[in-house]
């Protein structure tokens, strides 16, 4: 592990940490509304906890509604990731071990969906049913898998070929065993680093379709809403609309460091 | 004709030709599924956008019904709508009456106009810092560029959009936070996806000139004692612009995707403007008209620098 590494893996625990700290220090209901304190500048006050980081538009705790957000951004960037890594990996060994057919059949659909641009992709499935929770699901989940089906794919054709797995197959050992002595150990740094990309693609992508409307609907404590939503109030309270930013950047950042990459 | 179907431009240029089909079609397929999934019977809701909300009638919406093949099984009616797609029959926007393509012609006029100056820009920024970081590797400039880049890569575009506008609108007040007129409103747009651009190909552009300069031929030119800049402009240039090329064709992804936040963000009256737009108001055909457009833009971007790298490096498939 590098430094970098480390430096990722402490932050996203830390944002962990918070975002499921909060709620256990302070009960706080990130949707309740307190239309007497409306847009309070952060006063620090930690043993209530309501104003700490100061109130939104509608006098909802920031504390609270940064906790919620984060909360949902990283549990959807974890179950998209898994989704999308499990059947991305088995056909991208499978496509890339048999070959043939099954390697085309793959290969096409795969183009199929990369061939428009992510976030077109994405936009198009959430078109379906606007403001759901399981359209943004099903619509991230089909754009990550297609990155792991790509390089495992490629990683598999290699690794076919190597005189190791070679000998292995002569010995007559099953599939099982080539693909967890051979094949996994290999391709798993890959697929951890893809993990982390994707991850972070998807908290930016909920962010994004979120920031313009067609993603989650208010009054979910999302990121990307919650900068839609005090971006008017940008000359009253701009610390109010840098909070959402800073934790955004937190984020990218945890999760870019974490995969161990030159970002590209 | 024999060596020129061989010949690794013609199989790009297939290849690209290809892409354009799939993009069609899965367009097609998605905005397909998406208009039998609306609630409500779509024949009304087109007869009520072409003859107005008084003339619905039954007659209307049977006539409407049978125009668009939405009486047909599933999958004849696919067939029919991805044809009606191929022939670049797009239909008319539900809610303004116009056809799509009239109403998009001017939005992707407004959205190259952005997209061009963004990527102009962001080429004017990345790969000349790229190359002073990438001649001397590990120095302040390189060390510096580094932290910037994996900073602006975490972050997504439109709070990079966000920031400028608090600084450079709303703190400095020199230019105007949103909507579109004067040159002047182009600027933060502009600059917007030109940084996140540039982030990325800056990286690109340092590595290619790390590659180049280690390499043997560099090395050979050195011996023969060319100096520093003459060196660089005769065998780094051409050499290290084929991969950045090639990366910036990757970025034009990137930058469609930018366009859809930032021109929301920023209300330009682009197409990306006009495809959350149609989202919202869920006007199928100009969701269909601006996602194809988008997606064929990509497309026709990239196979321009298909043809620009095979010009600057013509020995076979470029990397």
């Amino acid at each position: 592990m590098t430094l970098q590494r480390w430096v990722g893996v402490f932050l996203l625990f830390s944002l962990l940490a918070f975002s499921w700290g909060v709620p256990l220090i302070w009960p706080l209901d990130p949707a309740r509304q307190d239309l007497m304190v409306l847009l309070t500048p952060p006063d620090f006050d930690w043993s209530v906890g309501v104003t700490a980081l100061g109130t939104d538009h509608l006098g909802r705790s920031l504390l609270a509604r940064l906790a919620a957000a984060v909360r949902l951004s990283l549990g959807l960037a974890l179950i998209g990731v898994v989704t999308a890594a499990v059947p991305g990996v088995v056909l991208g060994v499978l496509a890339g071990w048999c070959g043939g057919w099954i390697d085309r059949g793959l290969s096409l659909l795969a183009d199929a969906v990369f061939a428009l641009p992510g976030l077109l992709l994405v936009l198009l499935v959430l078109a379906i049913a606007p403001g759901s929770f399981i359209a943004l699901y099903v619509g991230i989940a089909l754009l990550l898998w297609l990155e792991f089906f790509r390089v495992v794919r490629a990683q598999t054709r290699r690794l076919r070929q190597a005189p190791a797995v070679q000998a292995s197959r002569l010995l007559g050992f099953g599939p099982v065993l080539l693909f967890r002595r051979h094949l996994w150990p290999e391709l798993a740094p890959v697929v951890l680093t893809l993990a982390a990309f994707g991850a972070a693609a998807t908290v930016m992508a909920t962010a994004a379709l979120g920031f313009v409307s067609v993603g989650l609907r208010p009054p979910v404590a999302e990121l990307g809403l919650m900068m839609t939503e005090l971006l008017p109030y940008y000359d009253e309270a701009p610390w109010a609309l840098l909070q959402p930013v800073a934790v955004m950047a937190l984020l990218g950042l945890s999760l870019t460091l974490l995969a161990g990459k030159d970002p590209r | 004709m024999g060596p020129l179907i061989g010949s690794p431009l013609v199989r790009l240029l297939l290849a690209r030709v290809g892409q354009g089909v799939l993009v069609a079609l899965m367009v097609g397929l998605l905005t397909f599924i998406l208009v039998r999934a609306l609630p409500g019977d779509m024949a009304y809701r087109i007869a009520a956008g072409r003859y107005g909300f008084d003339w619905v009638s039954t007659t209307a919406a049977d006539a409407v019904r049978h125009d668009l093949g939405l009486d047909q099984p599933a999958p004849l009616a696919l067939l029919a709508w991805i044809w009606d797609l191929l022939r670049f029959d797009l239909g008319q926007s539900l809610v303004t009456g116009r056809t799509v393509a009239e109403e998009l012609s001017h939005q992707f006029g407004q959205s190259v106009l952005l997209a061009a100056w963004a990527a102009g820009l962001s080429l004017l920024i990345g790969p000349p810092l790229g190359v002073l970081a990438g001649l001397r590797p590990g120095r302040l400039v390189d060390r510096g560029l580094l932290l910037v880049a994996v900073l602006m890569r975490s972050v997504p575009p439109f709070a990079i959009g966000a920031v400028l506008i608090l600084v450079l609108a709303v703190q400095a007040r020199l230019l105007p936070a949103a909507g579109y007129g004067t040159p002047a409103h182009a600027v933060l747009p502009a600059l917007t996806l030109a940084l996140c651009l540039a982030a990325v190909s800056a990286r690109v552009s340092r590595d290619a000139v790390m590659t180049v300069s280690g390499s043997a031929y560099y090395g050979f030119g050195r011996t023969k004692g060319l100096g520093g800049s003459l060196l660089f402009w005769r065998h780094g240039l051409r050499n290290a612009a084929v991969p950045v090329l090639t990366y910036f064709g990757v970025q034009f992804v990137a930058l469609v995707e930018g366009m859809v936040v930032i021109e929301t963000l920023f209300a330009w009256p682009g197409i990306g403007h006009a495809l959350v737009h149609a989202i919202v108001a869920r006007d199928v055909p100009m969701i269909q008209g601006a996602a194809l457009t988008m997606g064929l833009f990509v497309v026709a971007m990239n196979t321009v620098i298909d043809v620009v790298c095979h010009l600057l490096d013509p020995r076979g498939e470029p990397s």
